[in-house]
Protein backbone atom coordinates (compact mmCIF):
# COMPACT_ATOMS: atom_id res chain seq x y z
CA UNK A 1 0.00 0.00 0.00
CA UNK A 2 2.34 2.28 1.09
CA UNK A 3 4.79 1.66 -1.99
CA UNK A 4 1.48 2.58 -4.26
CA UNK A 5 1.28 5.17 -2.28
CA UNK A 6 4.77 6.45 -2.45
CA UNK A 7 4.93 5.88 -6.55
CA UNK A 8 1.46 7.70 -7.31
CA UNK A 9 2.96 10.88 -5.27
CA UNK A 10 6.28 10.78 -7.49
CA UNK A 11 4.14 10.57 -10.71
CA UNK A 12 2.29 13.13 -9.76
CA UNK A 13 5.19 15.31 -8.78
CA UNK A 14 7.01 14.04 -11.93
CA UNK A 15 4.31 16.46 -13.69
CA UNK A 16 5.84 19.66 -12.01
CA UNK A 17 9.57 18.70 -12.00
CA UNK A 18 11.78 20.85 -13.95
CA UNK A 19 14.10 18.63 -16.48
CA UNK A 20 17.72 19.33 -16.14
CA UNK A 21 19.45 17.07 -17.92
CA UNK A 22 18.14 14.80 -20.29
CA UNK A 23 19.60 11.35 -22.19
CA UNK A 24 22.02 13.08 -23.98
CA UNK A 25 22.76 15.09 -21.94
CA UNK A 26 24.03 12.70 -18.95
CA UNK A 27 25.62 10.60 -21.77
CA UNK A 28 28.33 13.65 -22.42
CA UNK A 29 28.08 14.23 -18.90
CA UNK A 30 29.42 11.11 -17.85
CA UNK A 31 31.71 10.52 -21.08
CA UNK A 32 33.58 13.41 -20.14
CA UNK A 33 33.74 12.15 -16.43
CA UNK A 34 35.19 9.04 -17.97
CA UNK A 35 38.07 10.98 -19.78
CA UNK A 36 39.00 12.96 -16.96
CA UNK A 37 39.24 9.46 -14.79
CA UNK A 38 41.53 8.38 -17.37
CA UNK A 39 43.65 11.83 -17.33
CA UNK A 40 43.60 11.53 -13.49
CA UNK A 41 45.02 8.12 -13.46
CA UNK A 42 47.79 7.17 -14.66
CA UNK A 43 47.83 3.60 -13.26
CA UNK A 44 44.04 2.79 -14.50
CA UNK A 45 44.56 -0.74 -13.90
CA UNK A 46 44.31 0.46 -9.91
CA UNK A 47 41.39 1.72 -10.58
CA UNK A 48 38.37 0.40 -8.76
CA UNK A 49 34.69 2.25 -9.54
CA UNK A 50 32.73 1.94 -6.39
CA UNK A 51 28.68 2.77 -6.57
CA UNK A 52 26.50 3.75 -3.72
CA UNK A 53 23.50 1.60 -4.71
CA UNK A 54 20.96 1.80 -6.17
CA UNK A 55 21.69 4.53 -9.32
CA UNK A 56 25.72 5.15 -7.89
CA UNK A 57 26.11 1.52 -9.25
CA UNK A 58 24.69 1.69 -12.61
CA UNK A 59 26.65 4.87 -12.97
CA UNK A 60 30.00 3.11 -12.01
CA UNK A 61 29.03 1.08 -15.03
CA UNK A 62 28.49 3.14 -17.47
CA UNK A 63 31.33 4.68 -16.70
CA UNK A 64 33.67 2.23 -16.70
CA UNK A 65 32.31 1.16 -20.29
CA UNK A 66 33.18 4.73 -21.39
CA UNK A 67 36.36 4.11 -20.15
CA UNK A 68 36.75 0.71 -21.92
CA UNK A 69 35.66 2.02 -25.01
CA UNK A 70 38.39 4.85 -24.63
CA UNK A 71 41.55 3.30 -23.21
CA UNK A 72 40.37 -0.47 -24.09
CA UNK A 73 40.93 -1.30 -20.01
CA UNK A 74 38.42 -3.22 -18.25
CA UNK A 75 37.76 -1.45 -15.34
CA UNK A 76 36.58 -2.95 -12.04
CA UNK A 77 34.14 -1.83 -10.34
CA UNK A 78 32.15 -2.65 -7.18
CA UNK A 79 28.95 -1.60 -4.70
CA UNK A 80 29.30 -0.09 -1.72
CA UNK A 81 26.70 -0.07 1.04
CA UNK A 82 26.37 3.08 3.03
CA UNK A 83 23.09 2.15 5.06
CA UNK A 84 25.20 0.25 7.79
CA UNK A 85 27.23 3.29 8.17
CA UNK A 86 25.19 5.90 8.23
CA UNK A 87 25.61 8.07 11.36
CA UNK A 88 21.53 8.94 11.81
CA UNK A 89 21.42 5.89 14.00
CA UNK A 90 19.82 7.69 17.56
CA UNK A 91 17.03 9.85 14.96
CA UNK A 92 16.27 8.16 11.70
CA UNK A 93 12.63 7.48 11.45
CA UNK A 94 12.81 5.23 8.53
CA UNK A 95 14.88 2.34 8.67
CA UNK A 96 17.30 2.31 5.01
CA UNK A 97 17.70 -0.48 3.27
CA UNK A 98 21.06 -2.92 3.22
CA UNK A 99 22.75 -3.65 0.32
CA UNK A 100 25.72 -6.43 0.35
CA UNK A 101 29.14 -4.58 -0.53
CA UNK A 102 31.36 -5.87 -3.22
CA UNK A 103 34.94 -4.80 -3.75
CA UNK A 104 37.74 -6.05 -5.12
CA UNK A 105 40.24 -7.41 -2.54
CA UNK A 106 42.90 -6.17 -1.27
CA UNK A 107 42.16 -2.56 -1.84
CA UNK A 108 45.84 -1.72 -0.36
CA UNK A 109 48.00 0.08 -3.65
CA UNK A 110 44.62 0.57 -5.31
CA UNK A 111 42.69 3.86 -6.16
CA UNK A 112 38.73 3.76 -4.89
CA UNK A 113 36.60 5.96 -6.51
CA UNK A 114 33.31 6.42 -5.15
CA UNK A 115 30.24 7.04 -7.34
CA UNK A 116 27.31 8.18 -6.95
CA UNK A 117 24.31 10.16 -8.87
CA UNK A 118 23.53 13.00 -6.41
CA UNK A 119 26.69 15.10 -4.23
CA UNK A 120 24.20 17.17 -1.51
CA UNK A 121 25.11 16.94 2.38
CA UNK A 122 28.43 15.13 1.78
CA UNK A 123 27.04 12.21 4.47
CA UNK A 124 26.68 9.79 2.26
CA UNK A 125 30.03 9.57 1.04
CA UNK A 126 31.91 9.97 4.61
CA UNK A 127 29.70 6.45 5.33
CA UNK A 128 31.07 4.90 1.78
CA UNK A 129 34.66 6.49 3.39
CA UNK A 130 33.95 4.72 6.47
CA UNK A 131 32.60 1.21 4.49
CA UNK A 132 35.98 0.92 2.49
CA UNK A 133 37.78 1.62 4.89
CA UNK A 134 36.42 -1.72 6.68
CA UNK A 135 37.94 -3.34 3.50
CA UNK A 136 41.33 -2.11 3.88
CA UNK A 137 43.55 0.74 3.37
CA UNK A 138 43.47 1.86 -0.46
CA UNK A 139 45.96 4.27 -1.78
CA UNK A 140 43.35 6.70 -2.38
CA UNK A 141 39.85 7.90 -2.45
CA UNK A 142 38.40 9.58 -5.12
CA UNK A 143 34.75 11.12 -5.69
CA UNK A 144 32.49 10.96 -8.64
CA UNK A 145 28.99 12.09 -8.89
CA UNK A 146 26.74 13.03 -11.76
CA UNK A 147 25.04 16.31 -9.91
CA UNK A 148 26.86 18.46 -7.16
CA UNK A 149 23.55 20.47 -5.70
CA UNK A 150 25.79 22.37 -3.09
CA UNK A 151 25.00 22.28 0.72
CA UNK A 152 27.58 20.11 1.92
CA UNK A 153 27.83 19.33 5.54
CA UNK A 154 31.06 17.47 5.54
CA UNK A 155 34.50 19.03 4.09
CA UNK A 156 34.14 16.83 0.94
CA UNK A 157 34.34 17.81 -2.72
CA UNK A 158 33.86 16.16 -5.79
CA UNK A 159 37.12 15.18 -7.93
CA UNK A 160 34.50 14.65 -11.03
CA UNK A 161 31.44 16.20 -11.34
CA UNK A 162 28.94 15.93 -14.24
CA UNK A 163 26.93 19.13 -13.84
CA UNK A 164 27.46 21.33 -10.50
CA UNK A 165 23.59 22.20 -9.92
CA UNK A 166 23.07 25.21 -7.31
CA UNK A 167 19.96 24.46 -5.67
CA UNK A 168 17.81 25.67 -2.45
CA UNK A 169 18.12 23.21 0.15
CA UNK A 170 13.86 22.54 0.36
CA UNK A 171 14.42 21.92 -3.48
CA UNK A 172 15.17 18.00 -4.56
CA UNK A 173 16.97 16.85 -7.00
CA UNK A 174 15.89 13.49 -8.59
CA UNK A 175 17.99 11.09 -10.85
CA UNK A 176 16.21 8.38 -13.24
CA UNK A 177 18.11 6.17 -15.11
CA UNK A 178 16.95 3.37 -17.48
CA UNK A 179 18.23 0.78 -15.68
CA UNK A 180 17.18 1.18 -12.29
CA UNK A 181 13.93 3.17 -12.75
CA UNK A 182 12.43 1.64 -16.10
CA UNK A 183 12.21 5.10 -16.85
CA UNK A 184 14.29 7.30 -19.53
CA UNK A 185 17.69 8.29 -18.13
CA UNK A 186 16.75 12.31 -16.72
CA UNK A 187 17.95 15.04 -13.59
CA UNK A 188 14.49 16.60 -12.43
CA UNK A 189 14.52 19.23 -10.75
CA UNK A 190 11.28 19.51 -8.16
CA UNK A 191 10.64 23.19 -6.24
CA UNK A 192 8.96 23.05 -2.46
CA UNK B 1 19.62 -5.19 -16.33
CA UNK B 2 22.87 -4.61 -14.51
CA UNK B 3 21.61 -2.81 -12.14
CA UNK B 4 18.19 -4.94 -11.59
CA UNK B 5 19.64 -7.15 -9.03
CA UNK B 6 19.86 -4.37 -6.56
CA UNK B 7 16.18 -3.57 -5.07
CA UNK B 8 15.24 -0.99 -2.83
CA UNK B 9 11.73 -1.57 -1.85
CA UNK B 10 11.70 -1.95 2.50
CA UNK B 11 9.45 -4.85 3.55
CA UNK B 12 9.67 -4.40 7.16
CA UNK B 13 7.45 -2.97 9.64
CA UNK B 14 7.48 -4.94 13.04
CA UNK B 15 9.68 -3.60 16.41
CA UNK B 16 9.10 -7.36 17.24
CA UNK B 17 10.25 -11.00 16.19
CA UNK B 18 7.68 -13.01 17.76
CA UNK B 19 7.18 -16.25 15.67
CA UNK B 20 7.38 -17.38 11.19
CA UNK B 21 4.16 -18.04 12.05
CA UNK B 22 2.67 -14.45 11.20
CA UNK B 23 5.22 -13.23 8.68
CA UNK B 24 4.19 -13.08 5.60
CA UNK B 25 6.73 -14.78 3.07
CA UNK B 26 7.47 -11.23 1.36
CA UNK B 27 8.49 -10.83 4.60
CA UNK B 28 10.46 -13.59 5.17
CA UNK B 29 12.26 -13.20 2.05
CA UNK B 30 12.91 -9.65 2.71
CA UNK B 31 14.80 -10.61 6.41
CA UNK B 32 16.63 -13.37 3.97
CA UNK B 33 17.80 -10.90 1.43
CA UNK B 34 18.98 -8.38 4.07
CA UNK B 35 21.11 -11.44 5.87
CA UNK B 36 22.79 -11.60 2.77
CA UNK B 37 23.82 -7.93 3.26
CA UNK B 38 25.26 -8.85 6.86
CA UNK B 39 26.76 -12.32 5.88
CA UNK B 40 29.40 -10.10 3.69
CA UNK B 41 30.13 -7.92 6.65
CA UNK B 42 31.77 -10.86 8.04
CA UNK B 43 33.83 -11.34 5.10
CA UNK B 44 35.68 -7.68 5.58
CA UNK B 45 38.83 -7.30 7.16
CA UNK B 46 36.76 -5.33 10.10
CA UNK B 47 33.70 -7.16 10.84
CA UNK B 48 31.65 -4.59 12.09
CA UNK B 49 29.23 -1.55 11.34
CA UNK B 50 28.02 1.21 13.11
CA UNK B 51 24.32 0.19 12.65
CA UNK B 52 23.19 0.13 15.49
CA UNK B 53 25.68 2.06 17.39
CA UNK B 54 24.70 3.68 20.72
CA UNK B 55 21.80 0.77 21.45
CA UNK B 56 22.02 -1.42 24.18
CA UNK B 57 20.68 -5.01 23.66
CA UNK B 58 19.85 -7.45 26.43
CA UNK B 59 20.07 -11.02 26.27
CA UNK B 60 17.72 -12.41 28.97
CA UNK B 61 17.54 -16.06 28.95
CA UNK B 62 15.88 -17.54 31.23
CA UNK B 63 16.69 -20.84 30.01
CA UNK B 64 20.00 -22.22 29.30
CA UNK B 65 21.69 -22.06 26.20
CA UNK B 66 25.04 -21.09 24.97
CA UNK B 67 25.18 -21.16 21.16
CA UNK B 68 22.09 -19.09 20.26
CA UNK B 69 23.16 -16.93 22.82
CA UNK B 70 26.68 -16.38 21.80
CA UNK B 71 25.10 -15.60 18.39
CA UNK B 72 23.31 -12.64 19.33
CA UNK B 73 25.99 -11.53 21.16
CA UNK B 74 28.23 -11.77 18.71
CA UNK B 75 25.22 -10.38 16.14
CA UNK B 76 25.01 -7.12 18.26
CA UNK B 77 28.88 -6.40 18.74
CA UNK B 78 29.23 -6.87 14.69
CA UNK B 79 26.24 -4.03 14.68
CA UNK B 80 28.48 -1.94 17.87
CA UNK B 81 25.46 -2.47 20.05
CA UNK B 82 26.36 -2.93 23.47
CA UNK B 83 25.49 -5.76 25.32
CA UNK B 84 24.15 -7.50 28.61
CA UNK B 85 23.63 -10.91 29.42
CA UNK B 86 21.57 -12.18 32.03
CA UNK B 87 20.73 -15.75 32.68
CA UNK B 88 18.29 -17.50 34.95
CA UNK B 89 20.49 -18.13 37.61
CA UNK B 90 21.66 -14.56 37.88
CA UNK B 91 18.55 -13.14 37.28
CA UNK B 92 15.97 -12.06 40.39
CA UNK B 93 13.51 -14.60 38.91
CA UNK B 94 14.84 -16.73 41.74
CA UNK B 95 13.75 -14.49 43.89
CA UNK B 96 10.43 -14.64 43.16
CA UNK B 97 10.38 -11.44 40.64
CA UNK B 98 7.84 -11.71 37.94
CA UNK B 99 8.75 -11.75 34.15
CA UNK B 100 6.97 -8.41 34.00
CA UNK B 101 8.40 -7.08 36.74
CA UNK B 102 11.95 -7.94 35.86
CA UNK B 103 11.52 -6.61 32.18
CA UNK B 104 10.19 -3.21 33.60
CA UNK B 105 13.38 -3.25 35.43
CA UNK B 106 15.26 -3.58 32.27
CA UNK B 107 13.40 -1.05 30.23
CA UNK B 108 14.32 1.39 32.51
CA UNK B 109 17.62 0.64 31.92
CA UNK B 110 17.01 1.59 28.57
CA UNK B 111 17.50 -1.25 26.67
CA UNK B 112 16.31 -0.97 23.46
CA UNK B 113 16.28 -4.71 22.17
CA UNK B 114 15.22 -7.06 24.25
CA UNK B 115 16.61 -11.52 23.54
CA UNK B 116 14.43 -13.60 25.38
CA UNK B 117 14.69 -17.42 25.66
CA UNK B 118 12.25 -18.32 27.86
CA UNK B 119 10.37 -22.08 29.08
CA UNK B 120 7.08 -20.80 28.91
CA UNK B 121 5.41 -20.59 25.11
CA UNK B 122 4.48 -16.52 24.97
CA UNK B 123 6.44 -15.36 26.89
CA UNK B 124 8.12 -13.31 23.92
CA UNK B 125 4.60 -11.94 23.16
CA UNK B 126 3.60 -10.85 26.49
CA UNK B 127 6.69 -8.71 26.60
CA UNK B 128 6.30 -7.60 23.63
CA UNK B 129 2.59 -6.27 24.21
CA UNK B 130 3.93 -4.45 27.05
CA UNK B 131 7.23 -2.70 26.35
CA UNK B 132 8.48 -0.19 24.30
CA UNK B 133 11.85 -2.16 23.17
CA UNK B 134 11.82 -4.72 20.53
CA UNK B 135 11.23 -8.13 21.73
CA UNK B 136 13.44 -11.28 19.58
CA UNK B 137 12.28 -14.04 20.63
CA UNK B 138 14.93 -16.74 20.68
CA UNK B 139 12.85 -19.78 22.02
CA UNK B 140 9.84 -19.92 24.03
CA UNK B 141 8.89 -23.11 25.11
CA UNK B 142 7.93 -25.65 22.62
CA UNK B 143 6.36 -22.79 20.76
CA UNK B 144 9.27 -20.86 18.42
CA UNK B 145 12.53 -20.11 17.79
CA UNK B 146 12.21 -17.91 15.13
CA UNK B 147 15.71 -17.16 14.00
CA UNK B 148 16.71 -20.57 14.33
CA UNK B 149 14.04 -21.76 11.72
CA UNK B 150 15.44 -18.29 9.27
CA UNK B 151 18.82 -19.75 9.33
CA UNK B 152 17.76 -23.25 8.78
CA UNK B 153 15.90 -21.11 5.70
CA UNK B 154 18.93 -19.27 4.58
CA UNK B 155 21.35 -22.01 4.69
CA UNK B 156 18.80 -24.16 2.20
CA UNK B 157 18.72 -21.18 -0.17
CA UNK B 158 22.47 -20.54 -0.12
CA UNK B 159 22.88 -24.09 -0.98
CA UNK B 160 20.42 -24.46 -3.08
CA UNK B 161 19.63 -21.53 -4.84
CA UNK B 162 15.84 -22.01 -3.61
CA UNK B 163 13.21 -23.40 -1.16
CA UNK B 164 10.13 -23.62 -3.53
CA UNK B 165 9.33 -26.95 -4.14
CA UNK B 166 12.26 -28.72 -2.18
CA UNK B 167 11.53 -31.96 -0.25
CA UNK B 168 12.39 -31.07 3.56
CA UNK B 169 12.58 -33.91 5.92
CA UNK B 170 12.54 -33.09 9.43
CA UNK B 171 13.25 -35.84 12.19
CA UNK B 172 13.00 -36.07 16.09
CA UNK B 173 10.77 -34.92 18.26
CA UNK B 174 8.40 -32.46 16.51
CA UNK B 175 5.80 -32.40 19.60
CA UNK B 176 8.42 -30.55 22.12
CA UNK B 177 10.44 -28.77 19.15
CA UNK B 178 9.89 -25.02 18.40
CA UNK B 179 12.56 -25.16 15.82
CA UNK B 180 10.38 -27.95 13.94
CA UNK B 181 7.58 -25.15 14.55
CA UNK B 182 9.21 -22.49 13.14
CA UNK B 183 10.80 -24.48 10.24
CA UNK B 184 7.35 -25.48 9.48
CA UNK B 185 5.61 -22.40 9.14
CA UNK B 186 8.28 -20.81 7.18
CA UNK B 187 8.94 -23.49 5.03
CA UNK B 188 5.47 -24.15 4.22
CA UNK B 189 4.89 -20.47 3.53
CA UNK B 190 8.14 -20.33 0.76
CA UNK B 191 6.63 -23.23 -0.92
CA UNK B 192 8.53 -26.30 0.29
CA UNK B 193 7.16 -29.30 0.72
CA UNK B 194 7.63 -30.51 4.10
CA UNK B 195 7.93 -34.34 5.77
CA UNK B 196 7.83 -35.21 9.27
CA UNK B 197 9.40 -38.25 10.97
CA UNK B 198 9.91 -39.66 14.10
CA UNK B 199 7.83 -41.99 16.84
CA UNK B 200 3.99 -41.51 16.40
CA UNK B 201 3.95 -40.26 20.45
CA UNK B 202 6.61 -37.32 19.52
CA UNK B 203 4.95 -36.80 15.76
CA UNK B 204 1.23 -36.51 16.35
CA UNK B 205 -0.99 -37.01 13.26
CA UNK B 206 -2.23 -33.22 14.12
CA UNK B 207 0.42 -31.67 12.72
CA UNK B 208 -0.81 -32.30 9.10
CA UNK B 209 -3.27 -29.50 9.83
CA UNK B 210 -0.38 -27.16 9.20
CA UNK B 211 0.11 -28.60 5.86
CA UNK B 212 2.75 -30.73 6.11
CA UNK B 213 3.06 -34.84 5.46
CA UNK B 214 3.71 -36.73 8.91
CA UNK B 215 5.56 -40.44 8.35
CA UNK B 216 7.10 -43.09 10.61
CA UNK B 217 9.04 -44.76 8.68
CA UNK B 218 12.58 -42.94 7.95
CA UNK B 219 14.06 -45.31 5.09
CA UNK B 220 10.94 -44.61 2.51
CA UNK B 221 11.28 -40.91 2.95
CA UNK B 222 15.10 -40.01 2.97
CA UNK B 223 15.66 -41.22 -0.50
CA UNK B 224 13.19 -38.61 -2.04
CA UNK B 225 14.90 -35.69 -0.01
CA UNK B 226 16.08 -32.56 -0.63
CA UNK B 227 17.05 -31.90 2.90
CA UNK B 228 17.34 -33.64 5.64
CA UNK B 229 16.90 -31.39 9.09
CA UNK B 230 17.80 -33.89 12.57
CA UNK B 231 16.76 -32.37 15.29
CA UNK B 232 18.42 -32.79 18.55
CA UNK B 233 17.00 -35.42 20.99
CA UNK B 234 16.41 -33.37 23.97
CA UNK B 235 17.53 -35.90 26.83
CA UNK B 236 16.12 -32.97 29.16
CA UNK B 237 12.92 -33.03 28.09
CA UNK B 238 11.88 -36.39 27.26
CA UNK B 239 9.56 -38.09 29.09
CA UNK B 240 9.26 -42.02 29.32
CA UNK B 241 6.15 -42.26 27.88
CA UNK B 242 6.88 -40.55 25.05
CA UNK B 243 10.10 -41.74 23.94
CA UNK B 244 11.15 -45.30 23.08
CA UNK B 245 15.20 -44.98 24.57
CA UNK B 246 17.99 -43.57 23.00
CA UNK B 247 19.30 -47.01 20.99
CA UNK B 248 16.05 -47.51 20.12
CA UNK B 249 15.86 -44.17 18.72
CA UNK B 250 19.28 -44.57 16.83
CA UNK B 251 17.78 -47.77 15.18
CA UNK B 252 14.61 -46.41 14.00
CA UNK B 253 15.59 -43.10 13.70
CA UNK B 254 19.04 -41.95 13.63
CA UNK B 255 20.86 -40.73 10.34
CA UNK B 256 23.70 -43.54 10.60
CA UNK B 257 25.87 -44.12 8.18
CA UNK B 258 24.43 -46.89 6.56
CA UNK B 259 21.17 -45.21 5.88
CA UNK B 260 22.73 -42.02 5.13
CA UNK B 261 23.23 -43.81 1.79
CA UNK B 262 19.49 -43.56 0.53
CA UNK B 263 19.92 -39.87 0.47
CA UNK B 264 20.63 -38.12 -3.21
CA UNK B 265 24.35 -36.93 -3.82
CA UNK B 266 22.83 -33.24 -3.16
CA UNK B 267 20.78 -33.56 -0.49
CA UNK B 268 21.25 -31.54 2.67
CA UNK B 269 22.09 -32.74 6.10
CA UNK B 270 21.64 -30.02 8.56
CA UNK B 271 20.97 -29.87 12.70
CA UNK B 272 20.40 -26.86 14.44
CA UNK B 273 23.06 -28.34 17.20
CA UNK B 274 24.42 -29.18 19.64
CA UNK B 275 24.66 -32.38 18.40
CA UNK B 276 24.55 -35.84 20.08
CA UNK B 277 26.98 -38.13 18.08
CA UNK B 278 25.67 -41.85 17.56
CA UNK B 279 22.19 -40.26 18.82
CA UNK B 280 20.10 -38.70 15.83
CA UNK B 281 23.37 -38.40 13.49
CA UNK B 282 26.13 -40.88 12.90
CA UNK B 283 29.77 -38.40 13.49
CA UNK B 284 30.68 -40.06 10.17
CA UNK B 285 27.56 -37.90 8.62
CA UNK B 286 27.88 -35.34 10.65
CA UNK B 287 31.23 -34.22 9.33
CA UNK B 288 30.55 -35.27 5.79
CA UNK B 289 30.41 -33.46 2.69
CA UNK B 290 26.67 -33.36 2.61
CA UNK B 291 26.59 -31.67 6.23
CA UNK B 292 26.11 -28.19 6.36
CA UNK B 293 25.73 -27.68 9.92
CA UNK B 294 28.26 -25.59 10.31
CA UNK B 295 27.25 -23.22 7.72
CA UNK B 296 24.04 -22.97 9.89
CA UNK B 297 26.08 -22.18 12.59
CA UNK B 298 27.73 -18.58 10.42
CA UNK B 299 24.25 -18.09 8.81
CA UNK B 300 22.81 -17.98 12.17
CA UNK B 301 24.96 -14.92 12.63
CA UNK B 302 24.21 -13.26 9.53
CA UNK B 303 20.03 -13.63 10.01
CA UNK B 304 20.54 -12.25 13.60
CA UNK B 305 21.91 -9.41 12.20
CA UNK B 306 19.47 -8.77 10.10
CA UNK B 307 16.96 -9.67 12.71
CA UNK B 308 18.43 -6.92 15.23
CA UNK B 309 19.05 -4.47 12.56
CA UNK B 310 15.15 -4.58 11.27
CA UNK B 311 13.94 -4.72 14.69
CA UNK B 312 16.24 -2.76 16.58
CA UNK B 313 17.24 0.14 13.85
CA UNK B 314 14.56 2.73 14.45
CA UNK B 315 14.58 5.11 16.94
CA UNK B 316 12.12 4.35 19.68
Amino acid sequence: MQMDDKKHIASRARTSGVPIMDAEAIWRALRRIAHEIIEQNADLKSVVLAGIPLRGVEVAHRLAEFIRDVAKIDIETGTIDVAMHRDDVGTRAELPMVHASKLPLPLEHRTVIIVDDVLFTGRTVRAAMDAISSFGRPARIQLAALVDRGHRELPIRADYVGKNLPTATREQIQVRLQNVDQEPDAVWLFKE
Amino acid sequence: MRSGCLKNEMNWNRKDLLGLRELSADEINFILETADAFKQVGTREIKKVPALRGKTLVNFFVEPSTRTRTSFELAAFRLSADVINISATTSSLTKGETLKDTARNLEALHADILVLRHSSAGAAQFLAQRLKSSVINAGDGAHEHPTQGLLDMYTIREKRGRIDNLHVVIVGDILFSRVARSNIFGLTKLGARVTLVGPSTLVPREFEKLGVTVSNQIDKVLPDADVVNLLRIQHERQRKEYFPGISEYTTLFGLTKERAKLLKPNCLVMHPGPINRGVEIDSEVADGLQSVILDQVTNGLAVRMAVLYLCGGIAA
